[in-house]
């Protein structure tokens, strides 16, 4: 166990916590009876075969799904189901397993559309722009640029997203996800699809925001080696249910998780 | 400002000297967060004097070396500055090298300190300090993800600068000690070791002192007029001799302004917001930038491309002869003026060239093409030759003698002669003092009567009396027939055309000549993006027959115009295959300098060379790849090889008849 992770499990202050969550889709039922939580500063991997409600997981934390069954806690408050802009006011930001950019606007613009709710002058005086308006949007560019200088990606700075490579679409898109300033960010297969500099890059980036920002990060990844790597706690799901919750080391030894998922031993 | 350079014979001094009488006028620029960030000459005293004062709190002393390995950053270029005030000697490392190859030169330059520019380097440092025990501090300027490395030995700047400006304020004599410390730098201590790049075995150290560096500089910026008021972008490898010579050397004796880049992928939008006054850059830059073009004109509207055909073809007839000053009919300088309005000025502003006075290339040959059309739209390019151990200049092309295949008379202060087996030797103001701890190979390359060797063949030009760079001495052979056959002169025909991106050529002691070539991934894609061929990787579309086809054109065009060449038509290419996979560095087979080791090659690809000459037409090959950190991993591929029919030699036929 890491000196990080003894930290965290030490101080065990939760920032949410899910208890008996099911949800079905008329017959389907996507998950059953599932409680975990997810602790101040850590890095969680929810891991587990194609449809074991991994990302219907992560949309019922930030209110995509409405469970029938179970309540969320997060930050201390108890409710049956989120909603998509309580848990973006509330500090919960994440990004999707299919980018979702907006594809003609430029890198710039993408993240300062993360700051959205973080804007306080109204419709009004955004269409007069000057005054108050410029005077706050000079201060969100601000954050954005640090967003940008952390990013690295300064050399697209101008360019549509649409054009970019799939690499460097996600790494926008945690942008976007960062400029919200979450507590607790969702990143949804954050490396599917890229090679294993990319991989590498990304596993970085998510470290360094994790460690320099102090976000909780719950993330969903395929790539055992990153999962292994990077996570604090990892959670496996099969067939909506949980079969394992603990340290990387606990998880790769586990006689279920092998079965279902990992099919060997994973060193 | 070139005066009172002669008295300062250090670049610290010079430092004293800008503060005094520019104090208030840029000295360096980076971007951050968007925005361009400036410091004045009096700033940049300030940082470093607080930042010298902290590392000998730390334990820097005279004599002692710091490797300084990171982009181009002021802060590492302020390492230099307050490394030097105390006597300690910068050792500037190339930053893409894998942590492997740093482990030779930190242990060879005996380092004890180290400024990394961010993680990345630290982390490489970190994996290789129990193999070079002699590191006792690490610093480094980005403090991103560094947060948890806080231990004693590992600091940031701003950490080490904060001790400097504690000690100033506690100690009111700290700063004339400081100054003191200035003083008893000498012109002849080592201001740098530069490691070369190595085209054939391990680098060698090669020591630069400070009066020949302040010397060199000072003939240059003479011969060129560069004045307070230049502004250059600092975009090349701190390690390089000319990024030291050109950017810094110059910057500091003549007081301009150095731009450092946001990143090293936003230097091409930099040099357009910056509009640098003088600019370098090896000629595969240029080309690179003409391939874009190329391709951003094939994919502009029909009017737009005649617009653009039209008038590059104006500056074709009479761009150069303008830029010469000679006469030029009325017409062609009206045609040329508006050509000005519409194409070239609006071209060069995208490119960055608009304030430019003058810009050089050197490192390979340029090709007559590229060089026209540059400097018919206007820019004044000229070639250089040099090398590390002349500190950069040998030869330079003064305005208004320009020749694409000339490098250009010795500069001011150069003697140069070719010796009897054709190797151009030096002797020049800022020439090295020697290689670090290495006495035999300082003795191998210098003459009894203090000449350079400089391992290159080459001719001085009938008409123009300026020197001509054949090859690498040691490279040029013979083929089977008798026929001469030098490799790098037929790469570069190669690389000439934009699809082609490297070359290697083999022919020596064989029987006839055979090309290993990559493709340039841009130029293709594109060509391949209009023809609606589907690839996913570089192996793939290497693969691709389209492609062999369009890749065997461009050869036979070489083919046709070495048969024109009296002694070079038997060295046409009769064979050539596209490699599976791109030629790189961190595999040993490019130089930091993206020069192709033609020997280490011939060796990694062994059964590929034997198959050019055995006459098979494919080959099964699987080949190791080294990650950037430094794992391993394989390419497995079938590489075609492509039989070509030789040109008739034109001259031969001409003296049959």
């Amino acid at each position: 166990m890491s000196a990080k992770a003894k930290k965290i499990n030490g101080r065990a202050e939760t920032i949410l916590s899910i208890e008996d969550i099911s949800l079905s889709f008329g017959g389907v039922q996507a998950i059953r009876n599932v409680s975990f939580n997810i602790k101040k500063r850590e890095i969680l991997a929810i891991i587990g075969p194609n449809g074991a409600g991994k990302t219907s997981m992560l949309n019922v934390i930030n209110g995509f799904y409405h469970p029938q069954k179970g309540t969320i806690t997060y930050k201390g408050e108890k409710c049956h189901d989120m909603r998509p802009h309580l848990a973006a006011t509330q500090g919960i930001a994440r990004t999707f397993q299919n980018v979702a950019l907006f594809k003609g606007m430029s890198t710039l613009d993408n993240i300062m559309s993360g700051r959205a709710l973080k804007m306080k002058q109204n419709v009004f005086w955004q269409m007069i722009y000057y005054g108050p308006a410029q005077k706050e949007e000079l201060e969100h560019r601000e954050f954005v640029e640090r967003i940008i200088d952390f990013l690295e990606i300064q050399h697209i700075r101008r360019i549509p997203v649409g054009k970019l490579a799939y690499g460097l679409q996600k790494r926008v898109e945690l942008g976007r996800a960062l400029a919200a300033e979450p507590d607790l960010l969702l990143l949804d297969e954050p490396m599917a699809g890229m090679n294993s500099e990319e991989k590498e890059d990304m596993s970085r980036f998510v470290l360094d925001v994790n460690e320099e920002l102090g976000t909780t990060i719950a993330l969903i990844e395929h790539d055992m080696g990153v999962v292994m790597d990077l996570s604090d706690r990892i959670i496996v799901l099969n067939y909506g249910q949980k079969i394992a919750d603990g340290t990387p080391d606990q998880v790769r030894n586990n006689a279920e998780v092998i079965d279902a998922y990992l099919g060997v031993k994973y060193d | 400002m070139t005066d009172g350079a002669a008295c300062a014979d250090t670049f610290p001094k010079l430092l004293l000297r800008n503060a005094e009488y520019l104090a208030d006028r840029p000295a360096m620029r980076e971007k951050e967060f968007g925005i361009w960030q400036t410091w004045t000459w009096s700033e940049v005293l300030d940082e470093v004097r607080a930042f010298a004062l902290g590392l000998k709190k730390m334990g820097l002393k005279r004599g002692d070396s710091i490797a300084i390995i990171g982009d181009n950053r002021p802060r590492l270029y302020w390492t230099f500055l307050a490394a030097q005030s105390l006597g300690a000697v910068p050792v500037p490392v190339y930053q893409d090298a894998v942590a492997d190859e740093m482990v030779y030169v930190l242990k060879h330059a005996k380092v004890s300190f180290v400024m990394a520019e961010n993680q990345e380097q630290v982390d490489k440092i970190l994996t290789v300090s129990d193999k070079v025990k002699a590191i006792k501090e690490i610093i480094f300027d980005d403090e991103r993800g560094l947060k948890n490395y806080g231990h004693g030995h590992i600091r940031s700047f701003v950490a080490v600068r904060e001790v400097g400006r504690a000690e100033l304020k506690k100690n009111a004599k700290a700063g004339e000690r400081w100054l003191a410390e200035i003083g008893k730098g000498k012109g002849s201590d080592t201001s740098v070791i530069l490691y070369t790049s190595g085209t054939t075995g391990e680098s060698k150290g090669v020591q630069l002192t400070n009066s020949r560096c302040i010397e060199a500089a000072s003939d240059t910026v003479k011969f060129d007029k560069i004045d307070e008021n230049e502004v250059a972008l600092a975009y090349l490898p701190l390690a390089w001799v000319g990024d030291y010579y050109l950017n810094f050397a110059q910057g500091m004796v003549a007081g301009f302004c150095l731009a450092c880049p946001e990143s090293p992928e936003t230097v091409q939008e930099d040099l357009r917001e910056i509009g640098p006054t003088f600019y370098f850059a090896p000629p595969r830059v240029f080309e690179t930038l003409l391939t874009q073009i190329q391709i951003r004109m094939e994919d502009a509207g029909r009017f737009k491309r005649w617009l653009y055909q039209t008038f590059i073809d104006v500056a074709q007839r009479h761009g150069e002869d303008i830029l010469n000053g000679k006469p030029v009919p009325l017409a062609g300088r009206l045609q040329y003026a508006l050509g000005e309005f519409l194409i070239y000025g609006p071209l060069k502003n995208r490119l960055g060239f608009s304030r430019i006075r003058f810009a050089y290339t050197a490192g390979e040959a340029i090709g007559p093409d590229l060089f026209q059309f540059y400097r018919s739209l206007g820019v004044n390019l000229k070639q250089l030759y040099g090398q590390t151990e002349a500190f950069l200049y040998v030869t330079a092309q003064p305005d208004g003698e320009i020749h694409a295949d000339t490098v250009g008379p010795a500069v001011p202060g150069v003697e140069i002669r070719i010796a009897d087996d054709g190797e151009v030797q030096f002797k020049s103001p800022g020439m090295f003092i020697g290689y670090f701890r290495d006495k035999k190979q300082t003795s191998e390359t210098m003459t009894k009567d203090g000449f350079v060797k400089t391992g290159d063949a080459g001719v001085f030009d009938h008409d123009t009396g300026h020197l001509k760079i054949i090859d690498r001495a040691k490279d040029v052979g013979k083929i089977n027939d008798g026929t001469l056959f030098a490799p790098k002169y037929i790469e570069n025909k190669l690389k000439f055309f934009p699809y082609i991106r490297e070359a290697v050529a083999y022919g020596d002691g064989r029987d006839f000549c055979a090309v290993m070539l990559n493709i340039d991934l841009v130029a293709v894609g594109n060509w391949a993006e209009r023809n609606n061929i589907i690839y996913a990787s570089y192996q793939e579309l290497a693969a691709h027959t389209g492609v062999y086809k369009i890749i065997e054109q461009s050869v036979d065009e070489v083919n046709r115009s070495l048969a024109d060449e009296l002694e070079l038509a038997g060295s046409q290419i009769h064979r050539f295959l596209i490699l599976h996979k791109e030629l790189d560095a961190d595999d040993g087979e490019l130089t930091r300098t993206q020069k192709v080791r033609r020997g280490f090659i011939a060796d990694r690809y062994g059964p590929l060379v034997k198959a050019l000459y055995d006459g098979s037409n494919h080959f099964k090959i699987s080949t190791e790849v080294t990650y950037e950190d430094g794992r391993k991993g394989e390419i497995k591929g079938e590489v075609k090889i492509v039989d070509m029919t030789p040109h008739p030699a034109q001259h031969r036929k001409e003296a049959a008849e």
